[in-house]
């Protein structure tokens, strides 16, 4: 079994991608960092083909949308399986221009995820083999996840949901 | 819809496009496949998922914290209990809850009783796509008593809704004790009389052995956890490398199969129920040495004060009004909580910005991510090894779909 340390695991990723990691932190225990979408897949492949760390198992992958700041972030959960050492990597894109390349040649699982993720998200992943729609029927215009949709008809005047804080 | 494509329908086609669903009576949920066959082999395969996609991260956004529950009990609604459990330990995490030793053995008690009946459905279902209709019916009756158990402990069956932020909206009464232990004596000769019909039974391995296989590197890659991944042969089990609600002090081994197939994914779900029975066998000595009459954590700030002293004391009062008008002070922050599902990891990632409800949620919903898998799967395999292959996946709609 081998263990991984997370200060050489950041100082290997910082001496190789300098400032391409940003915004270290570690909230309730789990690693966490920020990255560019050009660095991504390089810092991606390197983690999962690097023999020290085998980043192998990506545990979940999702979009996350920042209204305030409008922005768009892609959040990815690795997993370390033989040294049960999970992280979290961030990826923020603008909303004008979600474009952010697939991980889908490192990690098949992701393909279904990433197809979820542009389907509520409208994030585009450059290089998807199958880039449509899955839980939403096809036609649908909107991204409902972003947060400019509301949950309910707005056109509704029976309803005052500023009374319960929401 | 647009998915299906049916291909050109020259007459010099060799192939047959044939569609497998939305609606099918072997496929237990609504899936849609559309196979292309060669004959009675699958070519290839593709599927087409969210039929009863309900939205549930969008209202999720939406709702205070313990109104949350009742969403995620219907996604694996053929073990609710987990995934309702998984969800409070989840807040508990950001809230920094620490729960007594005994509600975390309560919990273990109610989630094993939830992995068996998950199992038991998706043994029994697998006997029966394999035309063993009799397993099934001596399976039912068991599950039937576990549903009694739980409507002894929270009055719900299906869709339990089980549980508070904190630990239980009430004890384990004596009645369901009684329950607990009837069903731990029963449940073995039932169980072993399920095994003797199936596990060496020649019919039934010839129709699973070798049908749907997955090697562990695929598997890993594709995601797989739970029971299909350890049928794969990589011993990969939450409760073990990392232990939640006091997994840790409980003895219990984790199975795992060799090549990934039908046969062992069923066998590997077999041996978890005895495990599960060690377990709950285990917990219900410890919960018994434990001071009784405890089942919640002192949070009075997170959890629901009883109704009678909402009505005669005055902070009750204020914590009620509190709690459910969303004035409880939530802590920025992002967690990510993951148990051991029926089917595998089942992850809870969420962002808090401070608000009465999640800022983001996202359920790793360990079926989805299975599922995509499946048409490799079968690619080159009968029609009818695609249904039974189908059918040891597991794949629950509700969790499919969110």
């Amino acid at each position: 079994m081998i263990t991984i340390d997370k200060n050489t695991l950041l100082s290997d990723l910082q001496e190789k991608f300098g400032a391409a990691i940003q915004k270290v932190e570690e909230p309730y225990g789990l690693l966490t960092f920020t990255t560019t979408k050009d660095q991504l897949l390089s810092i991606l492949t390197f983690l999962n083909e690097s023999d020290v760390y085998r980043f192998r198992f990506l545990t979940d992958l999702c979009g996350v949308h920042y209204a305030d700041e409008k922005q768009l972030a892609v959040v990815y959960h690795l997993h370390s399986m033989e040294s049960n050492f999970r992280m979290r990597i961030k990826v923020f894109i603008p909303e004008s221009n979600p474009r952010i390349p697939t991980v889908c040649k490192l990690y098949k699982s992701a393909n279904w995820q990433e197809r979820e993720t542009f389907d509520f998200y409208g994030i585009i992943f450059e290089g998807h083999p199958n880039l449509k729609r899955i839980l939403n029927v096809d036609d649908m215009v909107a991204f409902p996840m972003r947060k400019e949709h509301p949950l309910e008809d707005p056109n509704r005047i029976d309803k005052n949901d500023s009374y319960f804080g929401r | 819809m647009a998915h299906i494509q049916l291909g050109d329908d020259s007459l010099e086609k060799e192939t047959t496009t044939l569609n497998l669903g939305p609606t099918h009576p072997a496929t237990h949920g609504v899936f849609q496949n559309v196979l292309e066959m060669d004959g009675e082999r699958i070519v290839s395969a593709e599927s087409t998922i969210g039929y009863i996609h309900r939205a549930f991260e969008k209202i999720a956004e939406h709702r205070p914290y313990y109104q949350i529950t009742p969403l995620t009990d219907r996604m694996n609604y053929c073990s609710s209990p987990i995934n309702n459990f998984g969800w409070h330990m989840t807040v508990e995490k950001l809230l920094n809850v620490q729960t007594p030793k005994r509600v975390d053995y309560m919990r273990v008690i109610v989630m094993e009783l939830a992995r068996i009946s998950d199992h038991l459905i998706c043994n029994g279902i697998l006997g029966v796509d394999t035309g063993a209709f009799t397993g099934f019916l001596y399976l039912m009756q068991e599950r039937e008593n576990i549903y009694e158990i739980y409507e002894e402990i929270c009055g719900a069956r299906l869709t339990t809704n089980f549980g508070r932020v904190g630990g239980f909206e009430r004890d384990f009464n004596e009645k369901s004790i009684a329950k607990i232990k009837k069903f731990l004596k029963d449940f073995p000769t039932i169980m072993k009389s399920f095994e003797s019909l199936f596990n060496r039974n020649r019919i039934f391995i010839d129709r699973t052995k070798d049908v749907g296989p997955i090697s562990a590197e695929d598997a890993l890659n594709f995601g797989f956890t739970g029971p299909c991944l350890r049928a794969a042969g990589v011993d990969y089990d939450l409760r073990a490398t990392s232990p939640y609600s006091s997994y840790e002090e409980f003895d219990f081994e984790v199975p795992v199969g060799t090549i990934g197939d039908t046969y062992d994914r069923f066998m590997v779900r077999n041996e978890e129920i005895w495990q599960s029975l060690r377990i709950i066998e285990q917990a219900l000595a410890k919960m018994e040495k434990e001071p009784a009459g405890i089942f919640h954590a002192d949070v009075p700030e997170f959890y629901l004060p009883p109704k009678a002293d909402v009505y005669n004391n005055m902070e009750a009062l204020i914590y009620h009004f509190k709690i459910v008008m969303g004035e409880v002070e939530i802590p920025k922050g992002e967690v990510y909580h993951a148990v051991e599902g029926g089917n595998g990891e089942l992850g809870f990632y969420l962002i808090s910005d401070g608000g009465r409800s999640p800022f983001r949620l996202h359920f790793r919903r360990p079926c989805f991510i299975i599922y995509q898998a499946f048409t490799e799967m079968v690619k080159g395999q009968l029609l009818s090894d695609a249904i039974v292959t189908m059918s040891s996946l597991n794949v629950i709609a509700g969790e499919l779909d969110a």
